[in-house]
């Protein structure tokens, strides 16, 4: 009976804990925002959208309360729980950082119309039209152009000094995987250098993780083994760049620096900077102004950078090379995917049809070369442009 | 003269218990929660300044502070619970099974592989039927492959069964790979063709893992074969001079354990993430053995083992998101609870004596 008596005991309190809990509604009219991150700091990858969350809504001036952070939320059914958690506690605005976050999210803005839900990287906004999901991307082909002018710099350098000739300049591209988002990294980055430097020619391989310091490591090691004298990657671990300085190759970097760790080849990086478009999200959601499918950041918004050169390793005239260039792209009188400045199977092209609306069939339905320009990141926030240009030679194929 | 054996008696010394009774080997564990909970309050007052209060309302927060978190709770501890059922038998055989992770995820894998292929031509019950035959199948072919190995050959069981979760884990990556062709290797949800919805997402799993903790738990209760494989469990010789042919019953427990991990593959693939990727089960296959340890083997007991696991990874997640710390907080918060309570179990086996003040004289 006592027994009894304290278990029923025990199931009031909790009941009583519980209701008193969940009658705590958290929708009380202040402004939230929420984020969620694929994993935490400890990731380079996540730690540029952490540290830029932070930068903007400071700046913004929003209390702890007001801000939620959502960390380690793998591409699955949790991150739809976590968003329409996130709604429950009354978030007015989601962004979500991983591309397979996007289907969860599309989810939960579908159910919570009153809800903006926004989606770095993802695709399918400008084809779903709901007016409360927008993808977000920067054209950090941009960015890695004007890194690649640096990698150019750099290569005249070792020209001129004797220590290759102009036919042996020849860069390595440590790639994660053969996709759009990839391929228009490296073409960019191919095109800065060959900007500076006609006679560029480049290898790029691919890992096949996003994350992998073992595989990475081993693809640099071998891409200078066939003869490659200064790398870049695209992958988020620190194996391509460790490899580097102990081989004394130069290295560009991307989504941060690795100024401290190597010192003597360290060259340049190109990043997103995040906070422009947290502060659009933020203040658009706030004064509940509309927000396109599609926010596009660049060199203007100033969500591209190119930052922490090392003056160490950098060729002369580097820093003037890359202002000169970052001026007319800013400008609109230079365009990186300018077709007269690369050719496809030796021809140059004219028409392209990329496949801007991802319907899950791979072809490709939007004209995206406009007076002899392939518009990058015009039709949609994510990277399209896929074409094998000239003087780059993919090892997997 | 008497000096020859005169030992000083320790100040304390450890002494085995034999008769516990359960009110206090209840509250010994009680004790070792709370005290366990106090620790973490402290530890994280110390290490971060945050008040208790707000330390265990967050932690309360996370679990039940909303209806929708509420469900959550209930219908992670079922997935958790359903794990554990499937490897209590074959543990309680002293078959020592950690390779649930990878039956759960080819069980998984198979209803993923009907919704994908067959999701559209076939009308829905038809599909339903095939999810369930096929995840049950997947489970079961997992986990018997090592159990014909160990009753034939004695080959052994947890490497064997720990290997094959690594097969299990390329196989998805591999068909994954297969459907998805595009920058993500993410498999986009296939809502349309989940397992029919009980007035929400949750509640169909909650259900089917309640009705099978009940079947389960008399499986091994009354049944001749819950008999059989505690006797295997206690002694193969036993078993083996009593009648039991002991192969017959490794095989036997380890297609019930396979089929029952088929069925946890099923409702997390089927009925709540219509999708399928390495870490869809996220380490709950080992988890589960420790669900199951700590709930003695009994399912009953089993359904507080899980819950309490739960409880603490979702409290302790909202700890981390609540005051912004890194995500490792809330495994070290985990950690420090488990250990408690893992480690009260010495104070239930044993009890320490010390040594009396004043010694009589014999």
């Amino acid at each position: 009976m006592k027994k009894l008596l304290s278990l029923i005991l025990a199931a009031v309190m909790m009941f009583g804990c519980v209701s008193v809990l969940s009658s705590c509604d958290s929708d009380d009219g202040v402004f939230k925002v929420g984020f969620i991150f694929l994993h935490d700091e400890t990731s380079t990858y996540d730690k540029n959208f952490i540290d830029a969350a932070l930068e903007a809504t400071e700046k913004l001036g929003l209390d702890e309360s007001q801000v939620i952070f959502k960390k380690e939320i793998p591409e699955g059914a949790a991150c739809y729980d976590e968003a329409v958690d996130l709604v429950d506690q009354g978030c007015d605005v989601i962004f979500a950082d991983s591309f397979g976050h996007e289907e969860w999210m599309i989810k939960a803005a579908k159910e919570f119309p009153d809800v903006e839900f926004c989606h770095a990287t993802g695709v399918k906004a400008h084809t779903e039209k709901l007016p409360n999901y927008h993808n977000a991307f920067a054209s950090i082909y941009e960015g890695r152009y004007l890194a690649g002018i640096a990698a150019g710099m750099k290569l005249n350098e070792m020209i001129t000094s004797g220590d290759i000739t102009a036919e042996e300049a020849v860069m390595g591209y440590v790639g994660a995987f053969p996709y759009a988002e990839v391929i228009s990294g490296y073409s960019s980055f191919y095109l800065g250098a060959k900007s500076v430097c006609p006679s560029v020619t480049m290898l790029v391989d691919f890992t096949g993780s996003w994350y992998s310091p073992e595989g990475e490591a081993n693809t640099a090691n071998a891409l200078i083994d066939k003869g490659a004298v200064l790398i870049s990657q695209h992958a988020d671990s620190m194996g391509a760049p460790g490899v580097c300085e102990t081989r004394n190759v130069p290295n560009v970097f991307y989504n941060g620096t690795t100024i401290s760790t190597c010192p003597n080849t360290y060259l340049i990086a190109s990043r997103i900077n995040w906070a422009p478009f947290f502060e659009y999200m933020i203040t658009s959601t706030q004064n509940e102004t509309d927000m396109p499918y599609d926010w596009f950041g660049s060199l203007n918004t100033d969500s591209v950078k190119v930052v922490d050169m090392n003056t160490a390793v950098a060729a002369e005239g580097t820093k003037e090379a890359i202002d000169t260039a970052m001026a007319e792209l800013k400008a609109g009188t230079r365009h990186v995917f300018d077709t007269n400045n690369f050719t496809v199977g030796g021809e140059k092209v004219t028409t392209y049809l990329a496949d801007v609306d991802d319907a899950g069939d791979y072809v490709g339905e939007t004209e995206v070369i406009e007076n002899g320009v392939f518009y990058e990141s015009k039709h949609r926030s994510a990277p399209y442009f896929d074409l094998p240009i000239d003087g780059i030679t993919r090892l997997d194929k | 003269m008497k000096t020859a054996t005169h030992h000083r008696e320790p100040l304390v010394h450890i002494v085995k218990r034999t008769d516990i009774s359960t009110k206090k080997a209840v509250l010994i564990r009680a004790i070792a929660v709370i005290v366990s909970l106090l620790f973490s309050a402290l530890l994280v007052f110390v290490l971060k300044g945050i008040n208790p209060i707000q330390f265990f309302t967050a932690l309360f927060e996370g679990a039940f502070g909303t209806s929708r978190r509420i469900w959550i709770l209930l219908q992670k501890t079922a997935v958790l619970l359903c794990i554990s059922l499937a490897v209590t038998p074959a543990f309680k055989m002293r078959f020592w099974n950690t390779g649930a992770e990878g039956q759960v995820l080819v069980g998984g894998l198979a209803t993923c592989a009907c919704m994908y292929y067959l999701g559209g031509a076939l009308p829905l019950p038809l599909l339903y039927l095939l999810m369930i035959v096929s995840s049950i199948v997947a489970g079961i072919i997992w986990a018997v492959i090592p159990a014909i190995f160990k009753a034939k050959w004695n080959t052994n069981e947890t490497l064997f069964t720990l290997m094959m979760n690594y097969v299990a884990t390329f196989l998805v990556s591999f068909f994954i790979n297969t459907w998805v062709t595009s920058g993500s290797g993410t498999l986009a949800p296939m809502s349309q063709y989940g397992l029919p919805r009980i007035l929400n997402n949750w509640l169909l799993n909650i259900i089917i893992v309640a009705v099978l903790t009940v079947a389960v738990y008399i499986y091994l209760r009354f049944s001749k074969q819950g008999y059989e494989i505690s006797v295997v469990g206690e002694s193969e010789n036993t078993a083996r001079y009593i009648g039991i042919n002991v192969k017959k019953v490794i095989i036997r427990t380890l297609i019930v354990s396979g089929a029952l991990c088929g069925v946890a593959g099923l409702i997390l693939v089927g009925g709540t993430n219509h999708t399928i990727a390495t870490d869809t089960v996220g380490g709950q296959g080992f988890t589960a053995i420790m669900v199951s340890w700590l709930g003695k083997f009994n399912p009953l007991f089993m359904v507080l083992t899980s819950f309490l696991v739960i409880f603490l990874e979702v409290g302790a997640n909202q700890i981390s998101n609540a005051f912004k710390m890194n995500s490792s907080i809330s495994d070290i918060i985990t950690a420090v609870i488990l250990f408690f309570i893992i480690g009260c179990e010495f104070f239930i086996n044993y009890k320490i004596m010390f040594r009396k003040a004043a010694k009589e004289d014999k």
